[in-house]
C-alpha cells in the first residue's frame, strides 16, 4: 500500500468550473444580487450572499419519464397497516421517489441556491461600474518610478557591489582550477619542517620544490579574478498609484436630520467599498464643517450633533489644506464626496465655485457632491426649488467633466445614483 | 457483541487508542485489514493507493463525479456550488471517503477522520469496494482500470486544447449536448469483437476465390432489371443503408459521432470523450446497492473481527458502530427522511441475510433455496453472488422472505388514470414473489431510463434524424426536458431532429417532438 499526501496539493481546482458556471449564469446572478442588495444594509455589503437562481439558464436536461403518465410500479418499505388490494390516496410528491427532489440536475422547477464569495458577489454587482477619468491618473503614474531588483551586471558602481554573487563565482573557479588551499600549502610547510628534521634533506628538497610549484600556481591564479565580480542591477519601473484617499465632506448643521446623514453615510460606504476593489491602500479623510470645519473620526463625523451657521468653503478649505499636507498628488489618487441638504450661508457659494473650480477640482481625480433631501422636499409642493449650493455648483459642473452633482431622498435610489455616476463609458453630468 | 467480548481470551495491544491519525497508525492498521481481508475473507484486490484530503478537496472530487481529473465543464462547477452551500450550511456531511475504480485503486480518506473512521474507511473502501471493481463481471467487461486515469488526462487536455483552438463557447455547446444525451451514450451489450486485418484479407481473398470459380459469363447476356430497379429495389436499398449504418441504434451518442454528417473531427472525439466518460459510469449504475452492500458487509465482518482480535478498543468499536447504524438506517415509506430504498441497507441486509442461510437455514430458506441453504459457505455464495450479479439478478435471485418481512416491503401501482395507488402485494406468502420480481424491476436500468434509439435517417430528403422511444405501460417522456434534449441533438446531428413516442405494444405513435435544423 501507498499512502500518498494529497493536502498540499493547489487549492480551488474547482475554481475554473465554478467561474464558467458563474459566467453561465450571469445574468440570473445579477438580477439576484441586485434584489439582495435591495434588502441588505449597506454595512453589510463587503460580505457574501447567498443567492437563489432560476434553474432555467443552467439546466442540464436529459430523457426521463414523466412521472403524471402511464403505469408504474414501486416497492417501498416499512408497511405498517396495508394488505393487498387497499387503495391509497396518490401523494402530491410522488411515491417513492424523493430521492431526486432538490437534487443538482435542475430536474424540478426549484430555484439553485448557492453562495457567492464576497470577491464574487462585489465583481457582480460593480460590473458595469468603472473608475472615471483614468487618463489623469496614467499621465500623473510617470512621474513615481520604484527601483527593482533584476538580476546582476557586470558593471556597476562598487556601491552595488553583490559580495555574495562575487564570492561564489570566486570560490568556482578558484575550485574549478584547482588552486592550492592556504591550509594545504601550510601542511605542505609542515612536511618539509618535519622532513628536515629528521633528516630526510632529499624528501624534504622534493616537497620543498611542490611548494614552490603550488605557491607559483597560487599566485597566478588570483584569489579573485576581476571575472567574478558582479553588481546588483536595479531596474527603474514606474510604479502604479495604488494608493487612494477619499475626502468625506458633509454639512452636519442642525438642518442636516438623521435620516440625511444616514443617506450620505450609505453613499460614503458605498464609494468607499468601490475604492478598495480598486486601490491597494484607501485612506479616508472625515471632514465636517458647520460653519467652521474640522477633521474628525468616522463616530464623530456620522453620529455627534452640532450646531451653527452653514459656510460651505470652510470644508473645501480644510479639504485643500489637509490634501497639501499629506497627499501629494503624485502619489495618492484623491476622490472627493460632498454631502449637504444644499443650504449654504448666502454670500458663501460664490466663494465655493471659486475654490471648486480653480483649486480642488484640479487636485481631485472626482468629486461627487450629493444633495440629500428628507424624502418630501420638490416632491410635496410640486415644484423642485433649486438650493443654493446647488444653483452654485450647477455653474461648475458643465465645465468640470470629473465633477458631478445629484440629488437622493430615499435609501433606494443610493444604488441607482450610484450606479448612474460610476457606470462605464463616461459620466453624464 | 456480547458473546465475542465475553470470548476474547488474548488480550492483543490495540492497533491504536487515541483519536488521532497518523501514518504509521494507518499502515499498522492497513496491515492488520489486509490480513483478515485476504486470509480470511478471501477477498481478491487490486493494489491500493491511500490519499489524504482535505474537506476542500473532498468538495473538489465530488465536483467532478467523483474522478480525481476531469475536463472543464460549468456544470461540474454548478455541482460544486451546489454541495459547497449544502455543506456549508450543515445540511449535508461528507461522505468519509471516495474509492476510484481503477489499478491500483485510488482511496481518498479526509483529513478529519478519526483513527476509528479511517479503520472503517479503509476495510471499507480499500478492500469492499475494491474487490467489488475487480471481481464484478460488469466493470471486468465494461471498464479498464488501467487506463482510466491516462484517459480522464488526455480527455482534461484534450478539451483544453479545443477550448484554445476553437473557443470556449463552442466547446461548450457540444459537451452541453453531449451531456444531454450522456444516458443514452452507452453500450448495453457487448459488441461483437472487431475483426482484424488478417482475417479480414483472408476472407476478402475466399470470397474473390468463389467469385471466379462460380464466373459464368453468361449472365452478363441476361437481360438486366438495372433501370427498372429504381422502384422496386429501392426499397431493399433503403434497408440495405440501414443495416450499413447499423440502425436501429441505442447508443445515441455512439451514432452521432460516427455518423453525424456536419460533426468536425474535434467535435466528434468530444462527444467521444463524453460517451465513454458515461460508459465508465454505466456499471456503477447498475451495481450500487450490490456495490455499497460488499463493501458494508466486508467492513463490518473486518470491524467485528478486529474488534474480536482485540485490535481495536471498545471505545472504537462503539464508534464505529455508531456510524455503521446511521449509514445502514432505512426509514420508513412515510418517514419525512424516506427518499427510496437505502442502498447500503438493502446491501447489507442482503448479504447478511445469505450468509445466514448458508449457515444456519430455517425451512422456508431451505424451500426457497435449496442450493445454498445450510451450505456453511456464505463467504463462497457472497463472493460468487458479488462476481457475477448486478442489482437486478442479485434481487431476483437472493431476496428472500424474510427480507421482505423485515423491511415490511410492499408494491404499490401507480396508474395515472386512476385516483389511487393499489397495494398490489404485502410480505405474505402470495405476495413474496410479486414483491421480489417488482423490486428487481426497480433496480433494472433497462426501466428505469427510456427506451430510446435511433431508428431512421432521412438521407434522400432533408437528413432528418429519426428518434423512437418506445413506450412500456403508457409512460411517456417528460415533455419540457425532452424538447430541451432534442434541441441538444440537433446541435449535434447539424439538421432536424425527431422524436416518435410509440407504445411498444401496439406500435401506434403517441406523440410527435420535432425540432428544425439550428440555425
Amino acid at each position: 500500500m501507498n499512502i500518498v499526501d494529497r493536502r498540499p496539493n493547489p487549492k480551488g481546482k474547482s475554481l475554473s468550473n465554478r467561474q464558467r458556471f458563474l459566467a453561465r449564469a450571469r445574468a440570473e446572478v445579477k438580477s439576484a444580487v441586485q434584489e439582495a442588495l435591495r434588502k441588505r444594509k449597506v454595512a453589510d455589503v463587503g460580505h457574501g450572499e447567498k443567492v437563489a437562481i432560476p434553474t432555467r439558464g443552467i439546466a442540464e436536461p436529459n430523457f426521463h419519464h414523466s412521472r403524471r403518465t402511464g403505469r408504474t410500479e414501486h416497492v417501498v418499505p416499512g408497511n405498517k397497516e396495508y394488505i393487498r388490494g387497499d387503495e391509497i390516496p396518490r401523494p402530491t410528491g410522488g411515491e417513492g421517489r424523493g430521492g431526486s427532489q432538490g437534487s443538482p440536475d435542475g430536474s424540478g422547477e426549484d430555484a439553485f441556491e448557492f453562495t457567492l464569495s464576497k470577491e464574487e458577489f462585489l465583481d457582480m454587482f460593480f460590473e458595469d461600474l468603472e473608475l472615471p477619468d483614468l487618463v489623469k491618473k496614467s499621465l500623473k503614474e510617470t512621474f513615481a518610478v520604484d527601483l527593482q531588483r533584476a538580476g546582476y551586471t557586470v558593471t556597476g558602481s562598487p556601491a552595488n557591489l553583490s559580495i555574495r554573487r562575487t564570492m561564489r563565482n570566486s570560490m568556482a573557479r578558484r575550485i574549478s582550477l584547482k588552486r592550492p588551499k592556504q591550509s594545504d600549502l601550510e601542511a605542505l610547510r609542515e612536511a618539509i619542517d618535519n622532513a628536515r628534521s629528521r633528516g630526510a634533506d632529499e624528501e624534504a628538497e622534493r616537497l620543498l620544490r611542490e611548494l614552490d610549484r603550488l605557491e607559483h600556481r597560487s599566485k597566478i591564479i588570483p584569489y579573485i579574478d576581476p571575472i567574478d565580480v558582479r553588481y546588483n542591477r536595479f531596474e527603474r519601473v514606474p510604479r502604479p498609484n495604488t494608493e487612494a484617499v477619499m475626502f468625506c465632506l458633509m454639512d452636519v448643521s442642525g438642518s442636516m436630520t438623521e435620516a440625511m446623514k444616514d443617506l450620505a453615510k450609505r453613499f460614503f460606504m458605498l464609494l468607499h467599498v468601490f475604492l478598495i476593489r480598486r486601490y491597494r491602500h484607501v485612506d479616508i479623510v472625515f471632514i465636517r464643517h458647520t460653519s467652521t470645519a474640522e477633521e474628525v473620526d468616522e463616530e464623530t463625523f456620522f453620529y455627534s450633533r452640532e450646531t451653527g451657521g452653514t459656510v460651505v468653503s470652510t470644508a473645501l478649505e480644510k479639504m485643500l489644506e489637509i490634501a497639501r499636507a499629506r497627499y501629494p498628488t503624485d502619489r495618492w489618487n484623491i476622490y472627493a464626496a460632498q454631502a449637504s441638504d444644499g443650504d449654504n450661508y448666502g454670500a458663501d457659494s460664490g466663494r465655493c465655485v471659486s475654490l471648486l473650480g480653480s483649486e480642488v477640482l484640479p487636485l481631485c481625480q472626482y468629486f461627487a457632491y450629493v444633495e440629500v433631501g428628507d424624502g418630501m422636499g420638490g416632491s410635496l409642493t410640486g415644484l423642485s426649488r433649486d438650493s443654493d449650493l446647488w444653483r452654485a455648483y450647477n455653474e461648475v459642473a458643465p465645465v468640470h467633466p470629473h465633477f458631478v452633482m445629484r440629488r437622493v431622498s430615499d435609501p433606494s435610489q443610493i444604488f441607482s445614483v450610484f450606479h448612474e455616476l460610476f457606470a462605464k463609458g463616461g459620466i453624464r453630468a | 457483541m456480547p458473546d465475542s467480548v465475553a470470548l476474547r481470551l488474548e488480550t492483543a495491544t490495540p492497533l491504536f487508542t487515541g483519536p488521532n491519525w497518523d501514518y504509521s497508525g494507518l499502515r499498522r492498521v492497513y496491515d492488520a485489514v489486509e490480513r483478515i481481508a485476504l486470509d480470511e475473507l478471501g477477498l481478491d484486490v487490486y493494489p491500493v493507493q491511500v490519499e489524504v484530503i482535505t474537506s476542500e478537496q473532498m468538495l473538489d472530487a465530488y465536483a467532478s463525479v467523483g474522478l480525481p481529473l476531469m475536463y472543464r465543464h460549468w456544470s461540474f462547477g454548478k455541482r460544486f456550488a451546489y454541495h459547497e452551500t449544502l455543506y456549508r450550511k450543515g445540511l449535508q456531511g461528507l461522505a468519509y471517503e471516495i474509492v476510484i475504480n481503477s489499478n491500483p485503486c485510488i482511496c481518498y480518506i479526509m483529513e478529519e477522520n478519526s483513527m476509528t473512521m479511517q479503520t472503517l474507511v479503509i476495510a471499507h473502501a480499500a478492500f469492499g469496494h475494491n474487490h467489488f471493481f475487480k471481481n464484478n463481471y460488469l466493470f471486468r467487461q465494461w471498464t479498464d482500470a488501467n487506463g482510466i486515469l491516462d484517459y480522464l488526462s488526455f480527455a482534461r487536455d484534450y478539451v483544453q486544447k479545443c477550448e484554445e483552438r476553437h473557443g470556449a463557447e463552442a466547446v461548450e455547446r457540444v459537451l452541453d449536448a453531449a451531456h444531454a444525451l450522456k444516458d443514452h451514450g452507452v453500450n448495453r451489450y457487448a459488441h461483437r469483437t472487431k475483426p482484424n486485418l488478417a482475417e479480414e484479407r483472408r476472407r476478402a481473398e475466399e470470397w474473390r476465390a468463389h467469385f471466379e470459380a462460380t464466373y459464368n459469363d453468361l449472365w452478363r447476356t441476361v437481360p438486366g432489371a438495372d433501370k427498372d430497379k429504381d422502384d422496386s429495389g429501392n426499397e431493399a436499398r433503403l434497408l440495405e443503408i440501414k443495416r450499413e449504418l447499423g440502425l436501429p441504434e441505442e447508443n445515441l451518442l455512439y451514432f452521432i459521432e460516427k455518423r453525424a454528417p456536419r460533426l468536425e473531427d474535434w467535435q466528434q472525439e468530444l462527444v467521444r470523450i463524453v460517451r465513454l466518460v458515461s460508459q465508465y459510469f454505466y456499471p456503477q449504475k447498475q451495481t450500487q446497492m450490490m456495490n455499497e452492500g460488499c463493501a458494508t458487509f466486508v467492513h463490518y465482518e473486518i470491524m467485528r473481527r478486529l474488534h474480536d482480535k482485540g485490535l481495536i478498543t471498545e471505545g472504537s468499536m462503539l464508534e464505529f458502530l455508531h456510524s455503521h447504524s446511521s449509514v445502514v438506517f432505512q426509514p420508513d415509506f412515510d418517514d419525512p427522511r424516506f427518499s427510496g430504498l437505502n442502498p447500503y441497507a438493502l446491501g447489507f441486509a442482503m448479504m447478511s441475510d445469505i450468509r445466514r442461510i448458508c449457515e444456519e437455514p430455517t425451512e422456508e430458506d431451505r424451500e426457497w433455496f435449496p442450493d445454498i441453504a445450510g451450505s456453511g459457505d456464505g463467504f463462497g455464495v457472497l463472493r460468487h453472488a458479488w462476481a457475477n450479479y448486478r442489482d437486478e439478478s442479485f434481487v431476483l435471485q437472493h431476496l428472500s422472505p424474510a427480507m421482505i418481512r423485515r423491511f415490511r416491503l410492499f408494491h404499490v401501482s401507480d396508474d395515472s388514470t386512476k385516483p389511487a395507488l393499489r397495494v398490489e402485494a404485502i410480505h405474505d406468502d402470495v405476495g413474496y414473489r410479486k414483491i421480489r420480481g417488482a423490486l428487481s424491476r426497480q433496480y433494472d436500468l433497462s426501466r428505469r431510463e427510456p427506451d430510446i434509439q435511433v431508428v431512421d435517417v432521412d438521407l434522400r430528403g432533408d437528413r432528418c434524424l429519426i428518434l423512437a422511444h418506445y413506450v412500456h405501460n403508457g409512460v411517456l417522456l417528460e415533455e419540457q426536458s425532452c424538447r430541451a434534449v432534442i434541441r441538444h441533438t440537433a446541435t449535434l446531428w447539424g439538421y432536424s431532429v425527431k422524436l416518435l413516442e410509440i407504445d411498444a405494444a401496439t406500435d401506434k405513435t403517441l406523440k410527435t417532438y420535432e425540432v428544425a435544423p439550428p440555425g
